[in-house]
């Protein structure tokens, strides 16, 4: 049986048939009662302002409320993965910037830290430290940008433009540090590109001091604003261990009360210093998934101001010749140098034929990179488990018996970004 | 009751099911335990209900072409498929490989342990052409639903244009013809 308008003009009808599907394709995916029409099939498309990118939904709905989700993917797949294969280990880093495009710091730190664990290089306390406090300006960009759009989705229009306001002071001081404001490839495979520049860390302090109470004001905008707790409350519930089997992590999975946190759990690039809590959530809802992630505004801040005030002496990148390229004064002193540079320019280096598995903690949850080399100069597979993949798997079973606004608030909650699902 | 201690999963796994671990390989303090594929479920389930291991998270399945590599007693067959395991009790990862052929390219799903393996999967048939049996809705995810091929796999073109220069041009023209203009 067909699902169709049935239009008088009969070549209209001859034209609309070309394209049209069936839905016995979505048999066993969709309930019975779809089939016999009970229950109507919406596509909300991959153009649609609230799936935060390109994201196409499948919506059985039983007139308001959802009975079956069915995310479709693939809108956003560059062939990020594949196209590491033809690339060196250090140009490679610039393609893996390009994934969860909100915090880029993440995913190059995912793929640094495997390449680094598959050769065996060492990282340099300094480069350890400048990393942290990238990874957590990252962080509070990222979620800048959720809060704006999640309350954009919402209604509460007002909070959008204060976040990105607030964003714009933290991606000055990416362009300071790398150049370019987003996807800097700040992160290389020893360190760090280059040292921080001098007006870096005045402006680090200076955002430090402002933002606290900019964060409050969000707070004081949708915490106890009883439109957003209606909203909010209740709604998107999954239960811890249901969580942890669908494969959530990160703040989507702290909702719900796992107290789980890569940085403490399994410690990453001198993170163990660091003395912060890990907020948790207890009723694993819309809201509490987004308080969560207010109160890790506040934890990354504190994480900054701890790494801020000691930034040990040292180089900022590994000085192991083989894999990291000697700077450029170097060139016109020493013969070393200039074979280094020749061979890591011409050929890049090499990593033995083994597999290495590694993960980092995002904004979004875990990212893992698994990285197997061939002995040459080239991966030979590089797969990387984004959580936005996972979490939109899970939105069947969030969002089944639902209506479609509250769909909307959990597509928000679960934060995800479609060039991090895609790939 | 208390905690039971963490043990070690290789020797809990070879008592339990000994003859389902082919290898085991250590690099860079990780633990790869290399198991038979027809067994996968019984592992995994092993894995993530025994005291004192508690797997209970999958971080992630990938797979791996060895083509164009000739096979060794390593690694027997063109593709690997690794499940990275993580247990939160004990903060710690572990790795089962399962080595697949290329003319039979099926491993047994593991959706019935951890049902977020169900994207991984489809993913891995997207891309790989390993086929999850018992998986309850193997469609292609990433690719369009009528594509044909697997891209990851190595003997699978980037797919940018080639430049063309004389010792190729008649290859090029062959599939481009108003390229030879």
């Amino acid at each position: 049986m067909t699902l169709t308008v049935r239009p008088n003009d009969k070549e209209k009808e001859n034209e609309l048939a070309s394209w049209e599907g069936s839905v016995e394709e979505l048999r066993g995916l969709v309930s019975d009662r779809a089939m016999t029409g009970e229950t109507m099939l919406l596509n909300m498309g991959p153009h649609h302002p609230s799936t935060h990118g390109v994201l196409r939904l499948l919506l059985e709905l039983d007139g308001e409320e959802i009975v079956t989700c069915l995310p479709d993917i693939g809108y956003l797949h560059t062939g990020i993965e594949k196209n590491i294969e033809s690339k060196t280990y250090e140009k490679a880093v610039t393609l893996t910037d390009r994934m969860d495009y909100l915090s880029p710091m993440s995913n190059n730190m995912a793929f640094c830290l495997a390449v680094e664990k598959l050769t065996g290089l060492d990282v340099p306390a300094r480069a350890q430290t400048i990393r942290v406090i990238c990874l957590e300006l990252s962080r509070i960009a990222s979620h800048l940008v959720w809060l704006g759009t999640h309350a954009l989705d919402m209604g509460a229009m007002s909070v959008f433009l204060y976040c990105f306001r607030e964003r714009e002071m933290i991606l000055d001081m990416f362009e300071m540090l790398s150049g370019q404001r987003l996807m800097g490839s700040y992160f290389r495979p020893g360190g760090v590109w280059r040292d921080l520049p001098a007006e870096f860390l005045p402006t680090l302090q200076k955002f430090v001091d402002i933002f606290p109470s900019r964060v409050n004001d969000y707070e004081t905008l949708l915490k106890n604003n009883p439109l957003w707790r209606d909203r909010t409350e209740g709604i998107g519930v999954v239960e811890p261990d249901e969580a942890l089997a669908l494969g959530m992590t990160g703040p989507s999975l702290r909702g719900s009360g796992v107290n789980w946190d890569i940085r403490k759990a399994t410690p990453y690039s001198g993170y163990e210093q660091y003395e912060f809590n890990v907020p948790l959530g207890e009723h694993g809802d819309v809201y509490d998934r987004f308080y969560v992630r207010i109160q890790e505004f506040h934890e990354s801040l504190k994480i900054i101001k701890q790494a801020m005030k000691n930034i040990p002496g040292g180089p900022f990148r590994s000085e192991n010749r083989k894999f990291v390229p000697p700077p450029r004064a170097e060139l016109g002193r020493s013969m070393e140098a200039v074979i280094h540079h020749f061979k890591l320019w011409t050929e890049g280096f090499s990593a033995p034929d083994e597999e290495v598995f590694v993960a980092v903690e995002s904004p979004r949850g875990e990212i893992g990179c698994y990285l197997h080399g061939t002995g040459g100069t080239k991966p030979r597979r590089v797969h990387f488990k984004t959580p936005s993949f996972m979490h939109i798997s899970a939105l069947n079973k969030l969002s089944a018996g639902h209506m479609i606004a509250d769909l909307v608030g959990i597509i928000g909650s679960i934060d995800i970004v479609l060039g991090d699902s895609d790939r | 009751m208390p905690i039971a201690n963490a043990i070690d999963p290789v020797e809990s796994l070879k008592a339990a099911l000994p003859d389902a671990v082919k290898g085991v390989k250590i690099f860079r303090d990780e633990t790869t335990i290399i198991v038979d594929a027809a067994q996968i479920e019984k592992v995994m389930h092993h894995l993530r209900d025994t005291k004192g291991l508690l797997y209970n998270f999958l971080s992630d399945i990938s797979a791996v072409d060895y083509y164009p590599d000739a096979s060794t007693p390593d690694r027997p067959e063109r593709f690997g498929v690794s499940y990275h395991l993580y247990s939160l009790l004990y903060s710690r990862r572990l790795r089962v490989k399962v080595f697949v052929p290329e003319d039979d390219a099926h491993v047994p799903t593991v959706t019935t342990v951890w049902p977020g393996a169900n994207w991984l999967e489809r993913e891995i048939w997207d891309m790989m052409g390993i086929y999850f049996d018992g998986h309850p809705d193997m469609r292609r995810l990433l690719m369009a639903q009528d594509w044909d091929g697997h891209p990851h796999r190595r003997d699978y073109p980037l797919g940018y244009e080639t430049i063309m220069f004389s010792f190729n041009a008649d290859e090029i023209a062959k599939f481009k013809p108003a390229a030879t203009n």
